[in-house]
């Protein structure tokens, strides 16, 4: 699904530059639960915005469901970030003036479909993480839990091929975390391929697979995993 | 579309006091424009209503007082036109289009037809009169050429005159009694100078000479000028001064003989007048309308920066840059055009009530606002809308979703 190989990312120029990204390799198969991890300086916030198409790079190449992603214009970029990728973010950014329910619904206003088409579908989706009946409720009447899981609504609606979440756990305690974490696996059962980037080891511990970031660099394989799955 | 607007209405109701407030600022804006161009067109309407009984370019020349010695002569010679006059100043003075001289038959006349009877004013006139008075024939016809010539005894009466002696009866025909003379109605008027002006009875002026014993009296002279402009017009009046000095031999700068008076140098000074208050009215009202339109690029801006993260989101969504540029234009266009109009609506139904409740105020009336200007600032207001809305939107379409994201 995802296929990264030598992608070079730096800021600013000359002296000034700061190489975030310095050679990153990774492939990631349809149908996983891979966990990205590193320190804050790692590189992983900037290689989780190529991944989502929010950014993009200067050497090497990623393709996602083998689509070179390179060099997009904006709206190339918008088209394929609303078909392919579901984002869920640390702080769930929900429109506060949307209710749930609208809220979920917004990437079908992206794609033309009609309000009642969309809201029907946005209920659907509701209910599968368990909040139907919260569908009229504005976030700020929602748990941080609650509202994270309308962000996972929000994410699958457009039935994307991979499904980003950027530290989906950071503002939940542990309990909450527990929680959502097992609604990524089940999705992630269903078939969904899902990245999940995190710095706590709780949490990726529960994926299948921990890629780890330091300096720019993919470090190592997951040792006693990486055993197991020879070609990854 | 339904659904862009929809969208719209979201955001637009989210922060309604702002809205609300930046609509004001828009709808007063253009219903003072509106109002001052509306008040600007009743003062002009006011003072052509003044002018409207005469040609508006016309010259008259009364008789007056020498005031100096001139050629032998003592001063306080009063000053009598001839009817060698009329013939010299068409001939001399180039450019006159219409020209008339009057005989007035002083005091209100007897007037009677069968056992009707009332008093009128009797007027000797050429027939060229009913261009310089606006005369309006409602039956017959005027005075002409040979009526003049052969002395008839023929009159055109004023629609008062007829209603006053004939009922509603068809006078052309019938004979009236004017201070014992039996004269022919030929015709009858309306004058949009009011009242008096139909209470008048046009003869033909050899006519009224005759009657009077004076066959060569002529108590007032008056031509208009065509198009001439003013200093041309100003030009043919000096002319006839020098034209009269001559025939009646008094000092051609002798102020005092004459009295003369050009309406068109009035008029034009007067339109000059209007033509800078509509300049103001222009420059006030816009000046407001931009005031109103700069709080809505404003207004859009900080709207703008203050969703930087919404528009983040929307992005990470899927939004393509258009998408955003609709988005915030499209608040912008809304918000002109819909508190643009409703600021039409109201000024224009406040020239409306003023139009009704004033009448007859001097130098004020029917103020109104054509349909024409009425669309064409509601599309100026739109592009002002659009224009105060591209920089905001087109800053919006370049918010970058990784920083936006990441703000607060």
């Amino acid at each position: 699904m995802i296929r990264i190989e030598g992608i070079q990312k730096q800021y600013g120029r000359g002296s000034a530059a700061v190489r975030v990204l310095r050679d990153v390799s990774l492939r990631v198969e349809t149908g996983e639960l891979v966990s990205i991890m590193g320190s804050s300086g790692s590189g992983k916030s900037t290689l989780l915005n190529i991944l989502g198409i929010l950014d993009d790079y200067d050497q090497g190449a990623y393709y996602l469901d083998d689509k070179l992603i390179r060099n997009l214009s904006e709206r190339e970029a918008a088209h394929y970030r609303n078909r392919l990728i579901g984002f869920v973010f640390q702080s769930f950014n929900l429109l506060g003036f949307k209710s749930a329910e609208e809220n979920v619904a917004l990437p079908l206003y992206y794609q033309g479909v009609s309000r009642r088409a969309r809201n029907k579908l946005a209920r659907e989706y509701l209910e599968r993480v368990g909040l139907g009946h919260r569908a009229e409720h504005l976030p700020a009447e929602l748990s941080g839990g609650e509202r994270q899981r309308v962000a996972v609504a929000r994410a699958l609606i457009t039935k994307p091929k991979l499904l980003l979440a950027d530290e989906p756990t950071g503002a939940l305690d542990t309990a909450t975390s527990y929680q959502l974490m097992d609604l990524l696996r089940e999705i992630n059962q269903q078939g969904m391929t899902v990245v999940v980037v995190t710095h706590e080891h709780d949490i990726a511990e529960m994926t299948s697979r921990t890629i780890r970031l330091k300096d720019g660099r993919v470090e190592a394989a997951d040792p006693e995993r990486a055993a197991q799955e020879p070609g990854a | 579309m339904i659904e862009g607007l929809l969208e719209l209405w979201d955001t637009l109701s989210r922060s309604a006091l702002r809205t609300v407030l930046t609509g004001l600022s828009v709808a007063w804006g253009v219903f003072m424009l509106v109002v001052l161009l509306g008040a600007g067109k009743g003062l002009e309407n006011g003072a052509s209503w003044e002018f409207r009984d005469d040609a508006q370019n016309s010259i008259w020349i009364g008789g007056g007082k020498t005031s100096v010695p001139f050629a032998g002569r003592s001063p306080g010679r009063a000053i009598l036109f001839k009817n060698r006059d009329v013939d010299d100043l068409q001939r001399k003075v180039a450019g006159i289009d219409h020209f008339t001289g009057r005989y007035w038959l002083w005091g209100e006349f007897s007037v009677s037809y069968g056992s009707k009877r009332s008093s009128f004013n009797i007027l000797g006139v050429h027939p060229d009169h009913r261009f310089l008075e606006k005369t309006l024939m409602t039956r017959g016809r005027f005075l002409d050429d040979a009526d003049l010539s052969e002395r008839r005894k023929v009159a055109v009466v004023g629609s008062k005159v007829r209603e006053i002696l004939f009922g509603s009866r068809d006078p052309i025909g019938e004979y009236i009694n004017i201070r014992g003379l039996a004269y022919k109605v030929v015709g009858e008027f309306e004058d949009v100078g009011g009242e008096n002006e139909l209470r008048k009875i046009y003869v033909p002026l050899s006519t009224a000479q005759l009657v009077y014993n004076q066959p060569d009296i002529i108590h007032q002279l008056l031509f208009t000028v065509g198009d001439a402009s003013v200093e041309q017009s100003q030009a043919m009046a000096d002319k006839a001064r020098l034209v009269l000095a001559q025939n009646h031999g008094f000092a051609p700068d002798d102020r005092r003989a004459l009295r003369m008076g050009n309406n068109l140098e009035q008029f034009t000074r007067l339109t000059g007048v209007f033509r800078w208050i509509r300049v103001f009215v222009w420059v006030v009202g816009v000046g407001t309308l931009l005031a109103g339109i700069v709080g809505i690029g404003n207004i859009m801006l900080i709207s703008v920066a203050e969703r930087t993260k919404e528009i983040g989101i929307r992005k990470a969504l899927g939004a393509t840059p258009a998408s955003i540029i609709r988005m915030v234009l499209g608040e912008a266009l809304v918000l002109t055009g819909v508190s643009g109009y409703l600021g039409l609506l109201g000024g224009v139904a406040v020239i409306e009530l003023v139009a009704s409740k004033v009448h007859d105020a001097p130098f004020f009336r029917d103020p109104s606002v054509s349909l024409s200007l009425a669309l064409s600032a509601t599309l100026l207001i739109m592009a002002a809308g659009a224009l105060a809305g591209f920089f905001p939107a087109y800053r919006a379409a370049r918010v970058n979703p990784v920083v936006a994201l990441r703000s607060e």
